[in-house]
């Protein structure tokens, strides 16, 4: 079935069997591989999208149900083609990964928390990413980087939520 | 230790691959789509042990959409032989007449669309002839029910040749050694003491599941896998289809995660014979589920006995472990000789005798997991000593540092300890603990304990990697290894110790992956071997590059010493902007392999890895739910070439080996694994990371590794799960000796303590 999505600011139109998870549509039908298929049961984070500016797990739900909202990828969070969003450089100043695979959900999920609140306690950090798992790093440095990034915010003088990008 | 400044050595250069990484960007196996590509669903076993009577694939074969269905016989067409392994070749590609284990590889729905695939998979059906299983490691040392008909050994290990055609046991390969007298020294001791310790089955758990595809024509085979040891790969798959090396191309772009799981030979092998029964390429993705299926951490049974004088010199020491290597053998039997010889501990003690065995069982199969086996031998030899210095009245530091291996003497096998920081690890996790500060113990219901351990390791040998440095015509290099960027850092530290030696900036060097086309040999991305080893090759051949250029502006009548670009070198040579320099080395470091009758050599290992850690808990003693609310590790990781990556390795094998500690377990139930998702075998999240937690190296030089480095990823998973069971000991004095250390088990411990036993499990 024909189903049009809102992707990183760009109207898709996908034709897709109704039992087709968000995930495989957009890393199948859209070749969007930045999202990761993790476990697929909705536990570990790698396949975190968001929804009109929510994290959400693209496993877990269907494509179709997608109609309507705005999807976010990790390719979608950068300022321009090229660039780093401040979430993004400060992961990649702090460390903030090892292996990669859990690296796109964890980077929307702190690009969410910082949406909604540039001003997050550490408690907040903690709590934001704290679905989402990581196997390798032991989870300091993707801390440090989130808190990096909200600290370079605070020193920006944009609407908040302008300069997250 | 003062060093001269680098911008290279020591410094937190940014990963090479992080913009690729937090972009989405970045290359795995899991992405890949190849034209025509089938995609292969596997029918497992449902039960642990038995015969064959039929399959009965005729329902999935009609189903529309499916390709074709694989067995064993399938295979038998491209393969004749079709068993694999790298120490015995004992593993079917699929379930070859008998199954060894719930799970196991039967047959394979190769389908266009993976969805289908999987439908069919529900189609088929197997009958079975149940035969009695054993599950148990020690119950399998002397078990009626055989696992294997007879043993296997590769050819590769020509320590294991005798083990060929060897039947009626389950016992893979035995390690022993012995030094000194240990019964006369338990005979003239003060005090024996003897213990037993348990460790659990887990699993790597790398969040990208395993996955590899091939691409099978014209007599040439492309394999694009997530594998961390290519040049195995390409080496074995080249033996099973008895074709050159040349004709096996290897691919690893990225992996998401490895840990030790994606070593040696997995899903490789089925996905080649797949390719060419089907004409082809074929994909097979594991699930999450599934990959519990593939490789697992041995479970083991260790017995330790030490005969002790009343000033706490440790005189005698005898150690039976056992390791459950599930069905196949995998790594096993080389788990059970590495971990094996240094399973009495880093101490230095003149009588010793070890007996390791390998044992098969109906479990799925064990192999290497992030310490090779380390991890459980410290487990028991680090409760253990706390079991003895609480009994003798020592401090458990002072007894430890009393008998602590000191760099000169020899350890158990007789190889001198070198460049092993085991004090200075020990005394710098005492002093971030605060050791010789009196700790609030708490009173009522809430009670505190610290507790600290110390392990080490030997490094897998011997084994080889070469490297080459490619200069190219503008003066930019690039870099041809096979380790494997796993998440470990190796593409950045490499570039780092090329870099150091050509003179540029380590993020100027672009690092080639693996592909076997093209990258040289290298044994493998395993056990912290490849900063030393590769890390070694990746210097010679720099300066060999190095060598080569000198060459080029004496052949060119330069004057020695000018410091002509060397763009400029190029251009008079070539006449343009042509040509290449290339440098290349290999590296195998001294090795003597043990004597068969003794264990004895007189070097065991390229290096030590040296771990200590501390932990501070909070007991709730009416539930047994704990807290811990301090953990420190500390590494010998030699010069830290790059800190922040050292960092990072430390704090991420130190909360893997948490989650071994505390909650992760594979539970079965008659041989069925009944807890394989990660909804219900739970790993750490961020919320389980101990309020205060600390991870540091000690300032220590491995002499001979490339600018000092030596390995970093497993040493803080060593003497992590002790010092927590001791600290727990230490706050509410029970002695849990099977891990994991769940509040359950502390519970009953409890009640048993107080008189009041809980019923049974």
């Amino acid at each position: 079935m024909k189903v049009d999505l809102n992707i990183n600011g760009v109207e898709r139109t996908v034709d897709v069997e109704p039992r087709t998870s968000l995930l495989d549509c957009l890393r199948g039908e859209l070749a969007l591989t930045g999202t990761r298929a993790g476990c697929e049961h909705g536990v570990c984070g790698a396949c975190t999208i968001l929804l009109d500016g929510e994290p959400v797990r693209s496993c877990l739900m269907f494509a179709v149900q997608a109609d309507g909202y705005e999807i976010t990828t990790i390719e979608g969070i950068a300022p321009a083609p090229g660039e780093l969003s401040v979430v993004q450089d400060a992961f990649v100043e702090k460390h903030g990964m090892q292996c990669g695979y859990c690296t796109s959900g964890m980077v929307l999920a702190a690009h969410a928390l910082l949406m909604r609140n540039a001003n997050p306690t550490d408690e907040e950090i903690r709590d934001a990413i704290s679905a989402n798992l990581c196997r390798c790093t032991g989870y300091g440095q993707i801390v440090e980087a989130i808190r990096l990034a909200a600290d370079n915010l605070a020193q920006s003088n944009v609407f908040p939520a302008e300069r997250v990008r | 230790m003062a060093r001269t400044a680098s911008r290279n050595i020591g410094q937190s250069i940014p990963r090479l691959e992080a913009r690729e990484k937090v972009t989405g960007r970045a290359e795995y196996v899991h992405h890949l789509r190849l034209p025509g590509m089938l995609y292969g669903k596997i029918f497992r076993s449902t039960v642990p042990h038995a015969r064959i009577k039929s399959v009965d694939v005729s329902a999935a074969q009609a189903l529309e959409g499916v390709y074709r269905v694989v067995t064993i016989d399938d295979i038998r067409e491209a393969i004749p032989h079709p068993y694999y392994g790298p120490a015995f070749h004992d593993q079917p590609i699929l379930a070859d007449g008998k199954v060894r284990f719930a799970g196991e590889p039967v047959a394979v729905v190769l389908a266009a669309d993976p969805h289908i695939a999987q439908e069919a998979v529900g189609l088929i059906s197997a009958e079975y002839e149940e035969l009695p299983a054993v599950f148990d490691e020690v119950e399998a040392m002397s078990s009626d029910v055989l696992v294997h008909d007879v043993l296997k050994p590769a050819a590769t290990f020509p320590d294991l040749k005798h083990l060929a055609g060897r039947t009626g046991t389950n016992v893979a390969l035995d390690y022993h050694l012995l030094r000194g007298d240990p019964e006369a020294g338990f005979a003239a001791a003060d005090h024996v003491f003897e213990h037993t310790y348990r460790s659990q089955q887990v699993m790597h758990i790398p969040m990208e599941p395993f996955v590899s595809v091939a691409d099978a024509a014209d007599g040439r085979l492309t394999l694009h896998t997530a594998s961390q040891s290519p040049s195995f790969v390409r080496i074995e798959i080249a033996r099973l289809l008895g074709w050159p090396e040349n004709r096996v191309r290897v691919k690893v772009p990225y992996l998401g995660g490895g840990f030790g799981g994606k070593l040696y030979i997995k899903l490789e092998a089925l996905v080649t014979a797949l390719s060419l029964v089907a004409r082809r390429p074929v994909k097979v993705a594991l699930t999450m589920e599934e990959q519990f299926f593939m490789v697992t951490r041995h479970p083991c049974t260790f017995t330790i006995k030490s005969g002790v004088n009343k000033d706490g010199t440790i005189v005698a020491r005898t150690c039976k472990v056992v390791w459950n290597g599930g069905a196949y053998a995998d790594i096993g039997p080389r788990v059970t000789q590495k971990a094996g010889f240094t399973s009495a501990g880093p101490y230095d003690i003149e009588n010793v005798e070890i007996h390791s065995y390998a044992v098969y069982t109906n479990r799925p199969p064990c192999g290497a997991l992030r310490g090779f086996g380390a991890p459980q031998t410290a487990w028991a030899y680090e409760c253990h000593m706390d079991e003895i210095a609480e009994a003798l009245g020592m401090d458990k530091v002072a007894f430890r540092r009393k008998n602590l291996l000191q760099n000169g003497r020899p350890q158990a096998t007789g190889t001198i300890v070198q460049d092993a920081a085991l004090e200075q690890a020990l005394d710098q996790v005492a002093d971030r603990l605060n050791w010789n500060e009196p700790l609030d113990r708490g009173d009522g219901r809430i009670r505190r304990g610290r507790g600290i351990a110390v392990g080490f390791k030997g490094i897998t040998a011997p084994t080889t990697s070469v490297a080459i440095v490619n200069l190219y015509a503008d003066g930019s290099c690039g870099l041809y290894i096979s380790t494997v960027e796993m998440g470990q850092g190796s593409d950045t530290v490499m570039a780092q110790i090329a870099a150091e030696v050509l003179d540029m900036d380590a993020a100027a060097i672009k690092v080639v992956h693996p592909d076997t086309d093209v990258t040289p040999y290298d044994m493998g991305t395993l056990g912290s071997r490849s900063t030393f080893h590769m890390g070694t090759a990746v210097r010679l051949a720099a300066e060999d590059a190095r060598k080569k250029i000198a060459e080029l502006a004496r052949e060119l009548g330069l004057p020695e010493g000018s410091n002509l670009p060397l763009p400029e070198l190029f251009r008079r040579k070539y006449g343009m902007q042509a040509g290449n320099i290339i440098g290349t080395a290999s590296f195998i470091p001294k090795y003597e392999k043990p004597d068969a009758e003794t264990g004895h050599s007189r070097n065991a290992t390229p290096f030590w890895g040296v771990g200590a850690s501390g932990a501070e808990v909070e007991v709730d003693t009416e539930t047994g739910h704990y807290r811990i609310t301090k953990l420190v590790n500390v590494a010998d990781v030699g010069t830290a070439l790059n800190p922040k990556l050292v960092q990072v390795q430390l704090s991420g094998a130190g909360i893997m080996q948490l989650g071994f500690t505390t909650t992760e377990e594979m539970v079965y139930r008659d041989g069925q694994l009944t807890n394989g998702s990660l909804a219900d075998y739970k790993i750490p999240t961020l919320l389980d990371i101990p309020p205060e937690f600390i991870n540091e190296h000690v300032d220590s030089e491995q002499k001979d590794g490339p600018f000092g480095g030596k390995g970093a990823g497993e040493s803080t998973t060593i003497a992590l799960s002790p010092a927590i069971g001791n600290a727990l000991f230490d706050a509410v004095g029970v002695r849990l000796t099977d891990l994991p250390l769940t509040p359950e088990k502390i519970f009953r411990a409890l009640c048993e303590a107080n008189g009041t036993p809980l019923a049974g499990e």
